[in-house]
């Protein structure tokens, strides 16, 4: 005890860790823009769920801002299954079955072809193989406008025009450059002699693939799935060009509704109904943000 | 049935313009040790993922047991191979890494278990079995690697700087280990390494390369003790052999005023007059106290005690030498002391064409 208390006394002027202020100009100004953005962001999307659970003479007063004096979900229910678009009247539920349909194969089948892609474009280099890629590539900046007309006509050469296979080809397509790009340079960060020893191991092509490379490759896929639920659920541009009224996709009801020029404008329906088509990547954000990071992070370094 | 397991013929590799190997030819024999040596970007891992059927050659044969495997799938070669980044599936447990190559031949269960328990007892890696390789230390990881190639039962085993990785002592371990496996199993072993001590250890013999063409292809007794040429002379022996720049007239080696005898100098042409270089080892130079027949004086520039020996640098006549001594001798920094060196053991090369005389 003597010693330690002398020791104590011999350090004197600083020591230990260096203490910082709370309130240092730094943090305020971090923390206050912070704050400012998260407003920024956060106060549409408080307006429009106020909005959704009030009746309509309450919308009719006008405060938006304020909080709900009865909560109904009327305008939900409404939205959903009776809110007219044209001449159907059963709401956004018709087009989120539709969006469902076009979703999921369209996710999966771009997301096979893609890795595939990507696997072979940096394991089994072919002849041409680095200009095929560049080719690829070069496809993701010309705008999609410039490519509908052409589209139409070759699906409806080959008799797809105005179907659901239709769209999901076109969605499997555009989705090519950047999934390819994205499997590919995830792929040339796996080490190459993991390959090697699979080939020495007598693994063939589909072998490596399936139980090589996927089983290492889970957060590029989960990139990949919320790059495509996202994109496809999301698109309108070819969900109006590529289907018939019966087919449409959620995102292009919701225009409908929204939209529609007959009638009182059901601001509480419209806010309840966007609320519902933006729950599918809402969902799919919160769910996987951690790895969604994790998985472009590790896609991004190699080129 | 010849007693020759791998026999390369006439073998070119370029990609694109850059040649990688050239025109090689090398047979190695059944049982054989051999290693690649050579500093990086010299072919040595080119020519080891050539005879894997990894890399396509652009020219030349490749046989593996009198059978032409130019064209064959890695698979179908008779091979293993060890990676220097041991290059374990990282999703499977160790049983799963040594049964993927057996499952991929489609072989019964019962024989699968039978090999992986042989390898296993072999390796010692009876425990670490269940586990997966993210569990296991740099040592235990090589070995899973190892035994991976073991399992295939194969007669060519293929290692590309197995031991690259890891910290000093282990790979002194696991040096000894190989020799003794090498010893047990008796199959032919392609080794590459940039290690002269793995290369000097493990061989039985060495192949020198530099630049896509082996420089010299020998036992590591005599890579050390007569080197074909300057470059292999400065590339084996650590610290490097010492190069004097002279003339020589008969067998007396002369640097400025002063001249030495060669007498008893194992030649390989025979010597001939005109400036050389005369090459000596460290380990074969003698420093003494007084000037005498055949010393040449130096003054001590450095003593580097190293524990078990010291190396001492010395500058004579503006050219560095370093000589190792014992631990226990000391010399002061600038005083002046008389070189004598082993001629039967040097080594004389021709200026020009740098090979040996």
């Amino acid at each position: 005890m003597v010693d330690a208390t002398a020791s104590n006394t011999e350090l004197s002027g600083p020591r230990g860790r260096k203490p910082r202020r709370a309130l240092s100009r730094r943090n305020i100004i971090i923390y206050g823009l912070l704050g400012m953005f998260c407003l920024y962001y956060a106060l549409p999307l408080y307006v429009m769920i106020v909005t959704s659970l009030k009746g309509m003479p309450e919308v009719r007063l006008g405060n938006i801002f304020s909080p709900p004096v009865e909560i109904t979900f009327e305008p939900w229910v409404k939205a959903w299954s009776e809110a007219c678009t044209g001449l159907n009247c059963d709401g956004l539920s018709r087009g989120f079955w539709n969006s469902v349909q076009i979703l999921v194969p369209s996710v999966i089948l771009s997301i096979a072809v893609a890795s595939v892609n990507g696997y072979a474009l940096i394991n089994w280099k072919f002849k041409g193989s680095d200009i095929f890629f560049t080719i690829l590539i070069f496809g993701s900046f010309i705008p999609y406008q410039v490519m509908l007309y052409p589209i139409v006509i070759m699906l409806r050469e080959a008799g797809i025009y105005g179907t659901l296979w239709g769209l999901i080809l076109v969605h499997t397509v555009f989705g090519m450059p950047i999934l390819t790009l994205l499997f590919r340079n995830y792929f040339s960060s796996l080490p190459e002699e993991l390959f090697k020893a699979a080939r020495v191991d007598g693994a063939g092509f589909w072998g490596i693939y399936f139980r090589i490379m996927i089983p290492m490759s889970l957060p590029i896929f989960v990139v990949a799935m919320i790059l495509q639920v996202t994109g496809i659920w999301n698109d309108f541009l070819f969900g109006v060009v590529f289907t018939k009224p019966d087919l449409y996709p959620m995102t292009v009801q919701l225009n409908n509704i929204v939209n529609s020029v007959q009638g009182v404008k059901e601001y509480n329906v419209n806010m309840a109904a966007t609320m519902i088509t933006g729950i599918v990547p809402l969902v799919v954000y919160f769910v996987s943000g951690r790895l969604f990071v994790r998985g472009i992070a590790a896609g991004a370094v190699k080129g | 049935m010849s007693d020759v397991s791998i026999d390369i013929k006439e073998l070119s590799l370029s990609f694109g313009a850059t040649e990688v190997l050239k025109k090689m030819d090398l047979a190695i024999g059944k049982g054989e040790f051999l290693v690649l040596l050579g500093p990086s970007g010299c072919g040595k891992s080119t020519l080891l993922n050539c005879i894997a059927g990894l890399l396509d050659a652009t020219d030349g044969q490749i046989f593996i047991n009198d059978k032409n495997v130019t064209w064959a799938e890695p698979k179908d070669r008779g091979i293993g191979m060890v990676f220097q980044s041991y290059a374990l599936y990282p999703q499977m447990t160790v049983r799963g890494n040594l049964s993927f190559g057996l499952k991929n031949q489609r072989m019964a269960k019962a024989d699968i278990e039978k090999r992986v328990a042989r390898a296993a007892e072999i390796l010692q890696i009876g425990p670490l079995l269940d586990r997966k390789p993210a569990a296991l230390s740099g040592g235990q990881r090589q070995r899973v690697a190892i035994g991976r190639a073991l399992v295939r039962d194969v007669d060519v085993f293929l290692f590309d700087e197995p031991l690259s990785n890891l910290d000093a002592k282990l790979r002194s371990e696991l040096r000894v280990e190989l020799k003794r496996l090498h010893n047990r199993l008796q199959n032919t072993m392609v080794y590459v390494t940039h290690d002269q001590i793995e290369a000097l250890t493990l061989a039985d013999r060495i192949a020198v390369m530099r630049g896509g063409i082996i420089q010299q292809l020998a036992s590591p007794h005599v890579i050390f003790n007569k080197p074909s040429n300057l470059f292999v002379a400065g590339f084996i022996g650590s610290p490097a052999m010492n190069m004097l720049n002279g003339t020589l007239s008969g067998t007396n080696f002369s640097l400025g005023s002063e001249t030495v005898s060669l007498v008893g100098y194992d030649a390989n042409v025979g010597l001939q007059d005109g400036t050389c270089i005369l090459g000596v080892r460290p380990e074969h130079t003698k420093i003494h106290q007084e000037a005498g027949e055949g010393r040449f004086v130096a003054t001590v520039d450095i003593d580097e005690p190293m524990g078990s020996d010291s190396l001492i640098w010395l500058s004579c006549q503006g050219q560095t030498v370093s000589v190792r001594t014992g631990a226990e001798e000391h010399y002061k920094i600038g005083s002046e002391v008389y070189l004598s060196f082993d001629a039967s053991r040097a080594s004389v090369f021709d200026v020009k064409t740098e090979q040996r005389m």
